[in-house]
């Protein structure tokens, strides 16, 4: 066992599957010479050299695009987006082109694209975002969004190995805040599986990325007032582990949909739909959203931590729902 | 440069089925109402996929556009499937899911294109990046119309290509109109090639209407990104002689530009000069005339018994794994065997 940060494992994994598969290849802005902006792939070049480790222009579009290209021929691009804000750039290389080409012509394309996201980080408007709802609202694409170095890791391996495009959405506030043991003998964490990440009795918290850890500090907070909290962690947008999600509703009969990412079009939504439809009669209390206002994310500290959901949102609310 | 007497009969062979497969999809089919949505050909324009993808090896890759009919059958695809992709049949190589010129086959190394124009150049770049890091001596030929050349896609194509020197072809067919809007409305400068030169890549203007002239500019762009040379553009000017689409009478286009590109067509002109050189005899171009007529028939009557895909394939597709399949909502599965009745 060794001790790794979010960061390490991501790295870690990647430089796994590169040793693995001579087809993987990184590219992307500054990820050669510099090691990538947030040095996800520091020592890379070296390691693998200029043809596997691919300094860009300032082309997003261009990034996705000949990585889909590259992809067709079999190889297997890992696309790095300087921060996942810069995503937009290459919307339709990604929701077109990409999404779509298996559906068209049975062509796959097997490739990732990394977007480091979100906030916490007094990035303002342009380096905070989490763009994910654009793509899971777009048919054909994979997205993932792990909260742990170990999740980090498994996925990373997953989404390089899956046979099509897939979103890996890591929370820039992570990388060095947490850290954790990790298995020195190789694993994965499928794609399409959510993890239970605290078992409780009360209430169901249905999260992703970096908002698990303020559930789970809930959580803890709750449990001195004999609050019992069950914390979900998606992992994976799409495909969505329906079953673990209906499974916890119907252990709990109460829902907290909790993200980072703003409200309205948010995963919240969807959630709350599928437990609408699916999970009525086991429901006890109101479905209840915790997430950012409907605003871009500020940048001043003090704005920044009013738009970003907190633990004590999340204490609040259940206390709340506990009284049904 | 003096051709091989049969790569010529070939070339005129494929402009000719090219534009008798075109003809009749545009002028029979479609307004049969056998083909529905949006057909565009590439009348007057046949030379220029014909002459270039035509000297390309089995393992090179072609990113057509939707004035490119030639290169797609070039590359293998056979009559009947591209009538039945336009009349959205099982048998059509998108098996319905896409229409018209959106074909793409990877056992055929081609690449679907999407109406987002100028996608298909960084995905070009993109396929020759994959050859370079593989030492792979492959090429690929990349098709888009002036139009998408305003597009960033396209600049940012060209200069990751050129930055990298991998070995793709960009081939433009400057057919003067962007749907209705004329090149001076497009663009500040006559020729596209000059664009080359802010990607420090060769540039080259030719006449996309004469078949010697773009076979040579091509078999020297081919031989130098073959030879590990980088990228090259060739501006191909030629004239769109349709509208946009079949929908479209171009009223907007004077009507002496039509007679005036009417004199320089392609087909007639390689015609002509095989007969004048000998090569053929008139006898000769009525019987392939006549097998063209032949082959074009059989594939419709095939292709409009062809059946069409069934309804719940809609479903099927998106993703590698059924698992991971979009499926239908749960209010919806409750009566989705009546869905499509």
């Amino acid at each position: 066992m060794s001790t790794v940060t979010y960061v390490e494992a991501i790295r870690d994994g990647l430089r796994e599957e590169m040793l693995r598969d001579q087809n993987v290849f990184v590219l992307g802005e500054d990820v050669g010479v510099y090691g990538g902006a947030f040095k996800v792939t520091e020592g890379f070049l070296s390691e693998f050299g200029e043809q596997r480790v691919v300094d860009t222009p300032l082309s997003e579009s261009a990034i996705v695009g000949a990585a889909i290209g590259a992809a067709l021929m079999g190889m297997k691009p890992v696309a790095e987006m300087q921060f996942a804000d810069f995503i937009s750039c290459a919307f339709d290389q990604i929701t077109n082109f990409a999404a779509k080409c298996r559906y068209r012509w049975g062509a796959g394309v097997p490739l990732v694209i990394r977007g480091p996201s979100g906030g916490g980080i007094h990035g303002g408007p342009f380096h905070s975002q989490n763009p994910e709802m654009y793509f899971v609202h777009t048919p054909g694409l994979k997205i993932v969004a792990p909260s742990t170095a170990y999740d980090a890791k498994g996925l990373i391996k997953s989404a390089i190995r899956d046979e099509d495009p897939v979103l890996y959405f890591e929370h820039k506030f992570l990388y060095r805040r947490i850290k954790e043991e990790l298995p020195t003998k190789e694993y994965l964490v499928p794609i399409g599986s959510a993890d239970i990440k605290r078992s409780g009795k009360d209430i169901s918290v249905i999260t992703y990325g970096a908002m698990v850890h303020n559930a789970l500090e809930a959580a803890e907070v709750l449990a001195q007032d004999g609050i019992d909290l069950e914390v979900v962690d998606l992992r994976t947008l799409v495909p969505l582990d329906k079953e673990k999600v209906l499974q916890s509703i119907k252990k709990t009969n109460k829902a907290i949909l909790l993200h980072e990412d703003v409200r309205t079009g948010g995963f919240a939504g969807e959630l709350a739909a599928i437990i609408a439809e699916e999970a009525f009669e086991h429901l006890d209390g109101p479905l209840m959203r915790i997430t950012a206002p409907d605003t871009p994310v500020p940048f001043s500290p003090p704005l920044e931590k009013f738009f970003l959901p907190k633990t004590s949102d999340v204490i609040r609310v259940a206390r709340h729902l506990a009284a049904y | 440069m003096q051709l091989e007497q049969q790569t010529l009969l070939n070339i005129l062979y494929y402009m000719k089925l090219a534009r008798e497969v075109e003809t009749r999809i545009e002028r029979k089919l479609f307004r049969q109402g056998k083909i529905v949505g949006g057909v565009y050909t590439g009348r007057g324009q046949e030379a220029i996929s014909v002459a270039s993808s035509i000297q390309l090896e089995e393992k090179d890759c072609i990113c057509p556009s939707h004035r490119d009919m030639g290169a797609y059958i070039i590359r293998g695809l056979t009559v009947r499937k591209i009538l039945a992709q336009y009349m959205g049949r099982k048998t059509g190589v998108t098996g319905g899911k896409d229409a018209n010129m959106h074909m793409g086959d990877l056992r055929h190394n081609i690449v679907a294109f999407i109406s987002m124009l100028a996608d298909t150049v960084p995905v070009a770049t993109g396929i020759a990046i994959a050859y370079k890091m593989r030492r792979q001596r492959n090429v690929v030929l990349c098709y888009f119309g002036d139009g998408a050349t305003s597009r960033g896609d396209w600049h940012e194509g060209l200069n990751l290509a050129a930055v990298r020197q991998v070995p793709v072809i960009f081939i433009c067919n400057n057919n003067q109109y962007a749907y209705s809007t004329p090149l001076e409305k497009q663009m500040p400068i006559k020729d596209v090639s000059i664009r080359a030169k802010a990607y420090n890549m060769p540039g080259i203007s030719v006449d996309g209407n004469d078949v010697m002239a773009v076979y040579e500019a091509t078999r020297e762009a081919i031989k130098l990104a073959r030879g590990g040379g980088g990228p090259s553009l060739i501006e191909c000017k030629t004239f769109r002689m349709t509208g946009h689409a079949a929908h479209d009478d171009a009223r907007y286009v004077p009507k002496e530009l039509f007679q005036e590109w009417e004199k320089k067509d392609p087909i007639s002109r390689l015609e002509t000069s095989l007969i004048g050189n000998k090569v053929i005899t008139k006898k000769e171009v009525y019987q392939m005339d006549a097998r063209i007529t032949q082959v074009v028939d059989e594939a419709v009557n095939l292709a409009e018994n062809d059946p069409f895909p069934d309804p719940e394939e809609t479903l099927l597709g998106v993703f590698s794994d059924r698992s991971a399949e979009a499926p239908l909502s749960f209010a919806e599965s409750f009566f989705s065997s009546n869905r499509w009745r």
